[in-house]
């Protein structure tokens, strides 16, 4: 079994990180993938830094542009990951735009997912459409889980689509704006998330943007299975630099 | 084999909607009803009364007599200069606008280069009083003052794109993002035939009335139905995509495409996507553009901030691919040096994209008997600047 899939039948609420990947530093990916481990985070998000990074605000772009200058490409990110599985067990996840990965070759991207032991990948410009046409094949031979996104305009139906062509979470979007715009959830972001619940899809969601402390950690959990953090880790470690991870993560969870 | 787009969404290889989920509301809501919208009799009427007497349509087809006894051809000047705010951007942003208010979009937000598109849609919202919201690279905002100027005389806000390179694609870059965040009220006026299906579509729709107006135009000077060539600039590719529309099927009528090489086509400043440029994905597109081998988007240069984009529409990668269009690179100096020569020969000061048209004629020899339609795009009001530093006038 996938360890998404593992992780996901654990009986509690997960919490997700994400990260720029050659960022702060450009050797700071296994350590802070092994950091967060360490702390108790449930899945990790290594995010593929991209030039133009349409869904992400200022917080996650300026990372990625500091992380591009700092040298990080898909083929420097695969040699740090290549003794990740050695050291750590928790879910790993690659989320980048499709640009970078179609350069790559997807069929040689997906395989090289596969030999450094990543579980699954959120490429949030690859359309449901063309990822079923065109690639799903090749994902599914190389044992990776594609997570889709859905937001508050999503419709019930493309809910439904999504959720029968997925097989780990459901990324849910919190709101309609772009990543690191929020601060606090309102009534309706909390109607939305009691609409998604009760639509009793297979596979669980997780809920993404606007999680930045234990209130909206918890306000996004009550309906969902988990949440995902990453502009506000992205200014912790620009602030306070990876090796006190743990002081972070009290911020989120107890 | 047609040349047009399919129902797919695609021009052979190219187009498609790679998108953020966040988007897909906003673009599916546009695809469902552009063509319905179009096709209807009362937005045709109000969409050509408005060419008509608000913009100046139809713009002359004028056969260019001194032009074309130095290159001992005939070339016809297809004068969208003429048109209000002085290129063809406007054409587009009619449309557009009159798009919005069928969809009951009351927010109207758009990204700008130079400042053509960005005045263009300015203008348009002024006209239909309609909130307008233009983004721009904060190094342009420093370079182009005047359109800066003239967009805030006409009501728009002006938000300066502080990501990226800061300059076109990444005031595109911030336009998407503000549509990610205002996802029911605003309509995003997208200035070329680029971006998610279906924008290159629908602007090359809107842009279609300049190759409706050179068919019955060249017929009635010349008899003929249908040019020899048709040569245009490309930079997103909207004045062209307008230009070969009528023709794109048509293979007796050559199409000319031509891509600014900046300094040189290998110097690396140049922004002649069709030699420098592999498939990928830029702004919700599947097409050519200029990447690193990692697949990052490299910034582009051309001393005409209108073909300053790092990609092409999916039209124009189709026509390059399929061999239908042929590309040529013209340098900056090549450019300058065109666009001053119309000047002399037939006293029209050329905008620097069309420049880069007008000097295909140094580089490739047509017949006496050819008729040749040329796309001047645009006005050179604007560059006048960049002209008097260029020649020390």
């Amino acid at each position: 079994m996938n360890r998404i899939n593992k992780k996901l039948l654990e009986n509690k609420k997960l919490l997700s990180i994400y990260f720029t990947a050659g960022y702060p530093s450009l050797d700071n990916t296994v350590s802070i993938i092994e950091g967060l481990e360490k702390n108790g985070v449930d899945i990790l998000e290594i995010g593929l830094p991209f030039s133009d990074p349409l869904a992400d605000g200022p917080t996650i772009q300026a990372s990625s542009t500091q992380a591009l200058n700092n040298g990080m490409t898909t083929k420097v990110l695969f040699t740090q990951l290549k003794d990740i599985r050695k050291t750590v067990s928790i879910p790993l996840i690659i989320m980048g735009y499709f640009n970078p990965i179609l350069q790559y070759g997807v069929e040689a991207f997906c395989k090289k997912c596969q030999e450094v032991g990543i579980d699954g990948l959120i490429i949030p410009d690859l359309p449901v459409d063309v990822y079923h046409d065109e690639y799903q094949e090749i994902f599914e031979k190389h044992k990776l889980i594609n997570i889709f996104l859905i937001t508050p305009q999503t419709s019930e139906k493309r809910i439904r689509y999504i959720d029968s062509i997925s097989n780990g979470f459901i990324y849910m979007v919190s709101s309609s704006s772009v990543t690191g715009s929020q601060s606090g959830f309102g009534e309706a972001q909390t109607q939305y998330f009691k609409r998604i619940a009760n639509l009793k899809l297979k596979n669980p969601q997780i809920v993404g943007f606007g999680i930045s402390d234990k209130t909206t950690f918890n306000q996004a959990t009550q309906f969902a299975k988990g949440a995902i953090i990453g502009s506000a880790f992205i200014k912790y470690v620009s602030e306070f630099g990876v090796n006190n991870l743990k002081r972070f993560i009290n911020t989120i969870k107890d | 084999m047609s040349y047009n787009i399919n129902t797919k969404g695609y021009y052979g290889d190219f187009g498609g909607a790679y998108i953020p989920e966040m988007l897909y509301p906003n673009v599916e809501e546009l695809r469902q009803n552009y063509l319905k919208i179009m096709s209807d009799s009362e937005f045709q009427k109000e969409f050509h009364q408005l060419l008509k007497d608000y913009v100046g349509r139809p713009s002359p087809l004028y056969f260019a007599k001194r032009l074309s006894e130095k290159y001992e051809t005939n070339i016809y000047l297809k004068r969208e200069d003429l048109n209000h705010t002085g290129a063809h951007k406007i054409n587009n942003t009619i449309g557009q606008i009159l798009m919005a208010k069928r969809l009951g979009k009351h927010r109207i937000i758009a990204e700008t280069g130079a400042g053509q598109h960005g005045v263009a849609t300015a203008t348009v919202c002024a006209l239909m009083g309609l909130e307008c919201i233009i983004y721009m690279g904060e190094i342009d905002i420093a370079r182009q003052a005047p359109n800066v100027a003239r967009m805030k005389m006409l009501g728009a806000t002006v938000i300066p794109a502080k990501s990226g390179s800061k300059t076109l694609k990444d005031a595109t870059n911030e336009a998407i993002r503000d549509w990610i965040n205002n996802p029911i009220n605003t309509h995003y006026i997208i200035g070329s035939v680029v971006g998610p299906h279906p924008y290159p579509d629908m602007v090359a729709r809107f842009q279609a009335i300049v190759s409706e107006e050179i068919q019955w135009q060249l017929k009635e000077q010349t008899g003929k139905t249908k040019p020899d060539y048709i040569i245009a600039c490309v930079g997103g590719g909207s004045n062209a995509a307008g230009a070969y529309y009528h023709f794109l099927d048509n293979t007796d009528v050559k199409l000319i495409a031509v891509e600014a090489a900046g300094k040189g086509i290998h110097s690396g400043e140049s922004a002649a996507t069709s030699v420098l440029g592999k498939e990928g994905i830029i702004h919700g597109s599947k097409t050519l553009l200029m990447q690193t081998t990692d697949g990052q988007i490299t910034e582009p240069y051309s001393i005409s901030a209108g073909l300053d984009y790092p990609g092409v529409g999916p039209m124009h990668a189709h026509l390059y691919k399929s061999g239908r269009a042929e590309f040529l690179s013209i340098t900056d100096n090549e450019a300058m040096n065109a666009g001053l020569e119309l000047c002399q020969l037939e006293g029209i000061i050329p905008a620097i994209e069309s420049s880069h048209a007008l000097a295909t004629f140094k580089k490739k020899q047509f017949k006496p008997n050819n008729v040749v339609v040329l796309s001047l795009s645009g006005r050179g009001d604007k560059d006048l600047e960049t002209y008097i530093n260029h020649f020390k006038l």
